[in-house]
């Protein structure tokens, strides 16, 4: 099967633009970036995509060895890249796909021209002096609200509504339906998303780099904003007056403004 | 005795109330009424659930008294000085922003999701949450409307729904280990080197959580000779696989006292027809071979107990059935027929035994089954072939039938290596 097919991927804007990859963190599929796109698209040529186990991603192409660490996802970011001859790429990262975005950037720097890390946490479990905001208790708990709710997902549906993408209608039945996700594989994702460790790789980090925060957000707070900003040279740091963690949704004015500000950039 | 509708005393009484005249209808009317006319406001504060608004960012700017006394807090402490998250566990936190907040924005309301609010005194209460977005007339989102219902007696129950369901997980873990492991040990590990012969052997499990009846063997008889027997017992699990058991050390025992094909096969159902106890008769087919060497090639005696007949793929492209039509199956009679066969397999000659789940397999969605025809297509096109190719031809089949595939199916190939090239 094809990159198109296995990650769900969808390209708009002029085609003479320059290329910005939108990749959306735990929790949701490319569905996240709807209210930024349309300002997006006026300049770039936007791809959005869903992560395997994630929207309208191919299902059987998940395993839970490679996708229980995010090196699983970023040989994928790499593998779009490379079916799709991507050059130049502006990689935007939403919450755990920032730190995906590093590693892909890291290990092929001359595929990506900007990386832009929007509320990124290399870290969510304090460690010594390191504040990333939780703790492993934390972390049991958020799978705890994971198992008891399936949010939309019916073990029932499943393959009727997986089966047939082009037939939404059928997944309307059940509610909260846009961010269907299988919960075993969610389970595997946030396990990989809050448990790993990508301080070390901030610093390895040699493509130009936006980092974007809230200036109110409980998974990734200021100090972690300042942290992630300090670890990568040259990079820069906008606060959004934004709360939450998706300022895409609650902010996407702000939010496509400084994607197009730090993209349009020589 | 007059029963009337509504409350009050007297409803169901013969006590007889008050002064014992007839009620007036009118005055009835009048309480209920009154019951009625609740204030929209007391219909608020003391919901049997919590009501809370909240601005966009989540900020509380409303939040009624059932609400307020489950959290144990005042009024002051809350509105305008808390958000929604805040309310919550941490982990119930993530899920809220990573989850709840999203959904909710994109869909404008998002039901029933399972969270837990802390209480002023740090106790946890499960609630089940409702939001919906309150938009303008322009249809800007102005602020979240939020319903909050106890779900202590709910959750307890999922949980062990759920606890249930991750036993179930484990023990049917736990059962296709022990089943994979049983059926491990019932099947030789690795098929001895036999000089001059190669051998393949291939068994495919209908189910993973079942102990399958199909069994194999080869191993060493005296003089440069050697046995090999491939059969099928009667039934699945635990019962098939303490059979098959018995029926393996039989059969080797038997044939290192004589290895004669009849009557090796005798001695098993002689065994077979004494082990009925508890009134299940014991019961299975067997094709048991001796392999003897000759200066050009192996000269192979077999009888079969109502087992489908051996296969050979001859070296001139030939495949032919080595036909035991006649022999009964074992552990039925006390005095069982069996038939022989006996062929010279020389260099480049395969021969094939196999159990009844491959020909009895399913080719389609529809009845046909794949019959001793459709091997013999098979053998057909491949011969002459060695013995790993033809069981890579057979594994090629049974992934193609996939479910089709019924029962368990075992496959024992040997071939007659060619002769040495500086021979020729």
């Amino acid at each position: 099967m094809d990159v198109w097919a296995r990650h769900n991927v969808t390209v708009v804007g002029p085609e003479s633009g320059p290329l910005v990859m939108l990749a959306h963190g735990f929790g949701c599929d490319q569905n996240l970036w709807r209210l930024v796109v349309p300002a997006l698209a006026r300049r770039f040529r936007v791809l959005l995509f869903d992560h395997v186990g994630a929207g309208g991603s191919d299902l059987s192409a998940w395993s839970p060895d490679k996708y229980s660490t995010l090196a699983g996802y970023a040989q994928d970011v790499l593998g779009i890249c490379r079916e799709l001859d991507l050059r130049e790429v502006a990689f935007v990262g939403h919450s755990v796909s920032a730190m995906i975005g590093v590693l892909a950037a890291v290990e092929e720097p001359q595929r990506f021209a900007k990386l832009i890390l929007l509320t990124p946490s290399p870290r969510y479990i304090d460690e010594g002096d390191y504040r990333g905001g939780f703790s492993r208790a934390d972390i049991e708990e958020l799978l705890e609200s994971l198992e008891s709710n399936y949010l939309g997902w019916s073990h029932a549906m499943a393959p009727v509504i997986m089966g047939n993408p082009e037939r939404p209608e059928l997944g309307q039945e059940l509610t909260n339906s846009f961010c269907r996700t299988d919960p075993a594989m969610a389970r595997v994702f946030a396990r990989a998303t809050f448990l790993s460790d990508n301080r070390a790789d901030l610093a390895k980090v040699s493509v130009p780099t936006l980092v974007i925060e809230c200036s109110q957000d409980v998974i990734a707070p200021r100090e972690v904003g300042a942290f992630v900003h300090q670890q990568i040279t040259g990079s820069q740091l906008v606060t959004l007056d934004a709360t939450g963690h998706c300022p895409q949704l609650s902010a996407p004015e702000a939010t496509a403004e400084a994607i197009t500000a730090f993209v349009s950039r020589a | 005795m007059i029963m009337r509708g509504g409350w009050g005393p007297g409803a169901d009484g013969d006590t007889g109330a008050g002064g014992g005249g007839e009620p007036d209808p009118r005055a009835d009317r009048v309480a209920f009424s009154e019951l009625l006319e609740d204030s929209a406001e007391d219909l608020y504060e003391h919901a049997p659930c919590g009501y809370l608004s909240t601005l966009l960012d989540g900020q509380i700017v409303k939040i009624n008294q059932t609400l307020l006394e489950w959290l144990g807090r005042f009024r002051e402490d809350v509105v305008g000085k808390r958000r929604f998250a805040d309310l919550l566990t941490v982990g119930g936190r993530l899920y809220h922003e990573t989850h709840f907040a999203p959904l909710l924005r994109m869909q404008g309301e998002i039901g029933g999701i399972a969270l837990e609010l802390v209480t002023a005194t740090g106790g946890r209460l499960p609630v089940l949450v409702t939001s919906k977005i309150k938009t303008g007339v322009d249809g800007q989102p102005l602020l979240i409307r939020t319903t909050v219902f106890d779900a202590s007696d709910r959750r307890a129950y999922e949980r062990e729904l759920l606890r249930a369901r991750q036993e179930a997980d484990t023990e049917r873990q736990r059962v296709q280990h022990l089943a994979t492991t049983l059926q491990r040990t019932l099947l030789p590990p690795v098929l001895p080197q036999v000089p001059g012969l190669q051998v393949a052997a291939h068994y495919h499990h209908a189910s993973l959580d079942e102990v399958g009846g199909d069994f194999y063997d080869l191993f060493p008889l005296p003089d440069n000779r050697w046995g090999m027997f491939l059969g099928d017992v009667c039934g699945k699990g635990a019962p098939a696989a303490s059979l098959t058991s018995l029926t393996r050390y039989t059969l080797r025992a038997a044939a290192t006292y004589d290895p004669d094909p009849v009557t090796v096969l005798r001695t098993l159902n002689t065994v077979l027809n004494q082990e009925t106890t508890g009134g299940t008769p014991r019961l299975c087919t067997v094709i048991f071979a001796t392999l003897t060497p000759r200066p050009e090639g192996w000269a192979v005696v077999l009888a079969s107990g109502g087992h489908p007949p051996a296969l050979l793929l001859a070296a001139n492209g030939i495949a032919s059935f080595l036909h035991t039509d006649g022999g009964q199956l074992l552990g039925a009679l006390p005095d069982a027929r069996f038939v022989t066969a006996a062929v010279r397999l020389g260099p480049g000659d395969c021969l094939l035994l196999y159990t009844d789940g491959l020909t009895e397999a399913r080719v389609g969605a529809g009845p046909e089954r794949y019959e001793e025809e459709g091997l013999h297509g098979l053998a057909a096109a491949l011969a002459p072939t060695t013995a790993p190719e033809l069981i890579g031809a057979v594994q090629q089949v049974l992934a193609r039938f996939g479910d089709g595939v019924q029962d368990d199916v075992a496959v024992l190939a040997l071939e007659v290596a060619p002769r040495a090239s500086t021979a020729r």
